[in-house]
């Protein structure tokens, strides 16, 4: 893992040798992390990674067993209540009151900040005018999202935390959620979430860590990360009777090779290359062709590489 | 909208508003005790005594017997067959069966005070009307007085119940569904004085305590004369302590639970004991001796002791302040432990 070389004023939230067990696993397992001011920053990983775990020892609600953090410069044992005045946070999975509107709901979070935003002025800014006198039990969830968004905003923060922020939500609401994200940032804040979706990784974050058992096994931007993979294409093919996994090394261009169902899995370089090779390796082994297709690579082929298993199985 | 102020303003209407929203809870805070009072009013309320019904045997004196009996105010005379007469006595339907005489006979169960009672009456009606004359003249006063009849018992009874269950329900409801949502969680989350959401949620329950009171103690005015002989101040001071107290024993129940469930499972623990033992609904003295201290230690228990002193007798803040003590004691010892082992995840 890289360390940045920039000074510690540059520095927005650190953490080194990061533990916590909880009864019978280990959720943390010696992770470090250094998130720059003003970058947007992502814990990828499958569900289980230990990024919840992680982001809340950040936001100062778990302890962790080990390590240290230090969040804005300061650590939570030395300036824990403001601190808290300077974050926003989005937890997982809070339920805000059913009973109450939209309305009061933020009046309520900004009366906790001592220079807080107009609440009006977030609910426009959330796109939520014409839900502001509904009440919390009657929004969808991308409006349920919003709003607990906007109530992470509503302190004016300059560090948001979001856990899983676009979880369960559909693709309209998921857009309009990283449109605000992308806003927050544009205005300076720095903002470091969690997400098992490599395409919300790749399209929002500056920087992306993987995270898997625990640590952090890759570390960079979305387009560093791919290129390491030195494949930028994937190939997947499906073939009867099935191909030995010697013939298909042997096709020029093949980079890795991996089992993805009953199929083949192909990181590839130039699919001009490789493809008619591969067509014509099939032809040659007298196998019947059954699919194939390709796409360009992405953090779940990284993930797949790195791991053997994929972003969201499990 | 104006700009929000401190916090603990905000949360204390937040709860208050989510609470007005809720028609359940509304209706069990205020109608239900109205209700109990209409009903249990009603079923008790005053009326002449009732005349005790017996028999008499038909044959040629029945109806001299019946005329004689009529006259005691206490009995409802009419004549059955013999047969007819001894089945109505077993079934309960009558008190007393009479066979007119000389001599007149009276069957009776002994031990049901309502057939003694009938008998003696039986028996002086009928010799007042062979002729017998009484050596020494009576005459009867007859009080009811008001602050001694079962509804005067009842309302303060039911005033201390509404408070206990105001007082659990609400702060342990709204805590553990808090939690349960992970809802403290995310305003741990945030700058927010955890002291100012305990408090909060204090204060929103007391802000309905005067509607309550004046609700239930109005209303018990109003329909049964159910007065407030002493001090308005001081049952006002009572209630709010009790309201206290019981809000500490809400915050317990709801200080570790995390599903609504378990909230109430511990809620009913609490409170069913009292509802039985602490003489809402009848005198807590009718249990045995043995039991009285550790009943009488109960902070219901305490509550209308002190709420029927105020209301029914009239004593001054000196009478009760042995109960308003053992009140403050349960309201402390909660909160201490409360705060101590609260969770807020």
């Amino acid at each position: 893992m890289q360390t940045p070389s920039s000074s510690a004023a540059e520095i927005a939230v650190t953490c080194r040798g990061l533990v916590k067990r909880y009864a019978d696993v280990v959720a943390v397992n010696g992770l470090d992390l250094a998130v720059r001011r003003g970058e947007c920053f992502g814990l990828l990983g499958p569900n289980g990674a230990g990024k919840t775990t992680t982001i809340e020892i950040l936001e100062g609600l778990t302890l962790p067993d080990a390590g240290e953090v230090e969040v804005l410069g300061t650590t939570w044992a030395q300036d824990g209540r403001r601190l808290r005045e300077r974050l926003g946070i989005s937890l997982q999975e809070t339920q805000l009151t059913d009973k109450l509107t939209v309305a009061e709901t933020l009046r309520l979070f900004a009366s906790f900040y001592e220079k807080g935003r107009d609440p009006e002025e977030v609910i426009a800014k959330l796109a939520l005018e014409e839900k502001r006198k509904a009440r919390v039990g009657k929004l969808s969830g991308g409006q349920k999202q919003r709003l607990a968004v906007a109530c992470a905003l509503v302190g004016d923060p300059e560090l948001l935390f979001l856990d899983e922020p676009t979880t369960g939500l559909d693709p309209q609401s998921r857009i309009q959620l990283w449109d605000l994200v992308m806003g927050f940032r544009a205005q300076g804040g720095t903002v470091l979430l969690t997400t098992h979706y490599m395409d919300e990784a790749e399209r929002l974050c500056d920087r992306v860590a993987i995270v898997d058992h625990g640590q952090v096994i890759a570390l960079g931007t979305p387009r560093e990360l791919i290129d390491s993979l030195h494949a930028a294409n994937v190939i997947e093919l499906g073939c009867e009777p099935d191909l030995p996994e010697a013939v298909l090394r042997s096709v020029p261009g093949v980079a890795e090779l991996r089992r993805y169902g009953p199929n083949w899995r192909l990181a590839v370089g130039a699919l001009t290359e490789s493809v008619p090779a591969l067509l014509a390796t099939v032809e040659r082994s007298g196998s019947r062709l059954l699919s194939l297709s390709t796409h360009r690579a992405t953090l779940e082929d990284l993930f797949v590489s790195l791991t053997g298993r994929a972003l969201r199985e499990d | 909208m104006s700009k929000p102020t401190s916090p603990l303003w905000e949360l204390t209407v937040c709860r208050t508003k989510e609470f007005l929203r809720e028609p359940e809870a509304v209706f069990w805070v205020f109608m239900f005790p109205l209700v109990l009072a209409v009903a249990l009013g009603f079923a008790f309320r005053e009326k002449p005594p009732d005349r005790t019904p017996v028999g008499v045997v038909a044959g040629p004196a029945a109806g001299d017997a019946v005329a004689a009996l009529q006259r005691s105010l206490l009995l409802q005379p009419r004549v059955l067959a013999e047969a007819e007469g001894r089945e109505a006595l077993r079934t309960g339907k009558i008190s007393l069966l009479v066979v007119p005489g000389p001599p007149a006979v009276f069957h009776f169960d002994e031990t049901r005070p309502d057939s003694r009672i009938a008998r003696l009456a039986a028996e002086d009606a009928l010799q007042r009307a062979a002729g017998r004359r009484d050596p020494i003249p009576v005459r009867e006063e007859l009080v009811t007085e008001k602050g001694a009849r079962y509804i005067d018992f009842l309302i303060p009874g039911l005033l201390g119940m509404n408070l206990m269950g105001t007082g659990v329900w609400s702060i342990a409801f709204s805590v553990t569904t808090a939690r349960n949502k992970k809802l403290l969680k995310r305003l741990l989350a945030t700058p927010m004085r955890k002291s100012d959401y305990l408090l909060a949620q204090m204060l929103s329950r007391l802000s309905f305590l005067v509607l309550e009171i004046v609700f239930l103690v109005g209303f018990g005015w109003i329909a049964f004369g159910v007065a407030v002989r002493g001090s308005f101040v001081l049952l006002l001071a009572i209630c709010l302590l009790s309201a206290l107290c019981f809000c500490g024993m809400g915050l317990l129940i709801a200080s570790r639970v995390t599903t609504i469930e378990g909230a109430s499972g511990l809620a009913n623990l609490v409170m069913m004991p009292m509802w039985l033992l602490s003489g809402v609904f009848f005198s807590s003295e009718r249990f045995p001796n043995a039991v009285q201290p550790f009943i009488r230690a109960l902070p219901l228990t305490a509550v209308n002791e002190a709420l029927r002193a105020v209301i029914n007798e009239a004593k001054p803040l000196t009478a009760v302040a042995p109960q308003l003590a053992i009140v403050a004691a349960w309201g402390l010892l909660s909160f201490v432990v409360a705060l101590k082992i609260f969770r807020w995840r």
